[in-house]
């Protein structure tokens, strides 16, 4: 069972619908325990990093993120859900965030912001779709697009800046791959 | 920099997909659901659902199409037309779409782009800007205002807007192509991406608008053909403009 956390912002549906496209039954959730117990949890991503942060603060759901991730239980976080997983970042004048990985996220400060649309993710070669005003600066990266982060881990934590839910087949195709390690 | 996006247009009125031209004379095109789909695995990048009609009693309409709409496609895609309160742009967000694009009610009450914006960041706040004669107008088009389109476009990113769709209404549905320079001198003057709208005849149109703008906006060239919008990405990429490269479905 998959757990995607509800921290009453913006559109999990759609995470939810690239679930079920990938034959992943889901459930939409704040508990603690159910996020502790999910065989996987996606940490989904839109809403400002302060108000995120708090609701995961106040839920629960923030210390069931990091026992998961001290425990070596997979969890995927798209756009700001990776944003969350690092130290700190700049978004809303500074917010203290889970330090699952290291590092902060910054304003983008090349071309057009916010960076709408599909890039190519090197060095895996396909593109993906992002929309974001921000990004983690990381060591754990393993992949970039346009000179940003577009994906980071460490232990059974994985982060993505692009929406691999709006990234078409090859986005399923990513989101399978992921859900395919546990 | 991303790269460039080819973005169908569904004008929908009371729940079905219709087609504008010059903003008059719509005609019944088909199902809003089954026609997203299929752009969605025919090689849109994104896409955009208007609601031409937008009385208060089609909003409840247009919010289960977006449900729907949201629940088969792997695209993003923005929902606009009679949004006039956070409540409105919540509920359409909250059903599934990406991103909500604002018009005439935030040139009626600006402090809209701002509180939605607040809420679900820039990256999900489209401003449109329907222009002619060099101001922005209401209505899909048919009033004037009297604020000038490049000005009316920085106060709206100021206020928070993350993209402009830029509309030049005298161009709209004629088929002579974008009008390039009104798309040049609001991308010169703002700091988000631009959608260029209204003219498309032919690819050689959408890529010279590509050129100028991140994104195009078409409809009446594709909706005759839709399955041409391979086709056409095919002719914007030999005209030398890189898009994404178009997967098999995925299985």
């Amino acid at each position: 069972m998959v757990a995607v956390v509800d921290y009453g912002a913006g559109n999990t549906r759609s995470v939810r619908a690239a679930l079920t496209h990938v034959n992943r039954t889901s459930v939409l959730t704040s508990d603690p325990d159910t996020l502790l117990n999910a065989d996987f949890v996606v940490l989904p991503g839109v809403g400002s990093a302060r108000s995120a942060m708090a609701h995961l603060e106040v839920s629960g759901a923030a210390n069931a993120l990091r026992r998961r991730f001290a425990e070596g239980r997979a969890t995927l976080g798209i756009c700001l859900g990776l944003q969350l997983a690092v130290e700190r970042s700049d978004e809303d004048g500074g917010v203290a965030c889970l330090g699952l990985l290291d590092g902060d996220v910054t304003r983008l400060g090349d071309g057009r912001v916010p960076r709408l649309g599909w890039s190519v993710v090197e060095p895996w070669g396909e593109a993906y779709y992002f929309a974001h005003s921000y990004a983690v600066r990381t060591p754990d990266a393993t992949a970039y697009a346009d000179g940003a982060v577009a994906a980071a881990q460490r232990g059974a934590f994985i982060g993505v800046q692009f929406h691999p839910e709006k990234s078409g087949p090859a986005g399923l195709a990513y989101l399978d791959r992921c859900l395919s390690l546990v | 920099m991303p790269l460039a996006r080819l973005i169908p247009c569904l004008d929908v009125a009371h729940g079905r997909v219709v087609k504008g031209v010059n903003f008059l004379g719509l005609r019944d095109v088909g199902d809003p659901v089954e026609l997203a789909q299929h752009y969605g695995e025919g090689g849109a990048d994104e896409l955009v659902l208007l609601d031409v009609a937008a009385t208060p009693e089609d909003t409840a309409t247009l919010v289960s199409v977006v449900g729907a709409v949201a629940d088969v496609l792997e695209i993003p895609f923005t929902v606009g037309g009679g949004i006039r309160s956070v409540d409105d742009a919540s509920r359409l967000i909250e059903s599934g779409a990406d991103r909500v694009s604002l018009n005439s009610a935030a040139l009626a009450e600006p402090a809209l782009i701002a509180a939605v914006a607040e809420r679900y960041g820039s990256q999900a706040v489209v401003v449109a800007i329907d222009s002619g004669d060099d101001v922005a107008h209401t209505h899909g088009g048919r009033v004037a205002t009297d604020r000038p389109t490049v000005s009316w476009a920085v106060e709206a990113c100021e206020r928070g807007a993350g993209e402009i769709l830029l509309t030049s209404i005298t161009h709209d549905g004629t088929r002579s192509g974008y009008d390039l320079e009104l798309t040049r001198r609001v991308r010169d003057a703002v700091p988000v991406p631009i959608i260029a709208s209204g003219g498309a005849g032919s690819a050689r149109d959408v890529a010279e608008a590509l050129r100028v703008a991140d994104a195009a906006l078409v409809a009446s060239i594709v909706h005759e053909n839709p399955g041409g919008l391979l086709e056409l990405r095919r002719a914007i990429e030999e005209l030398g403009i890189a898009l994404r490269p178009i997967k098999e479905r995925y299985d």
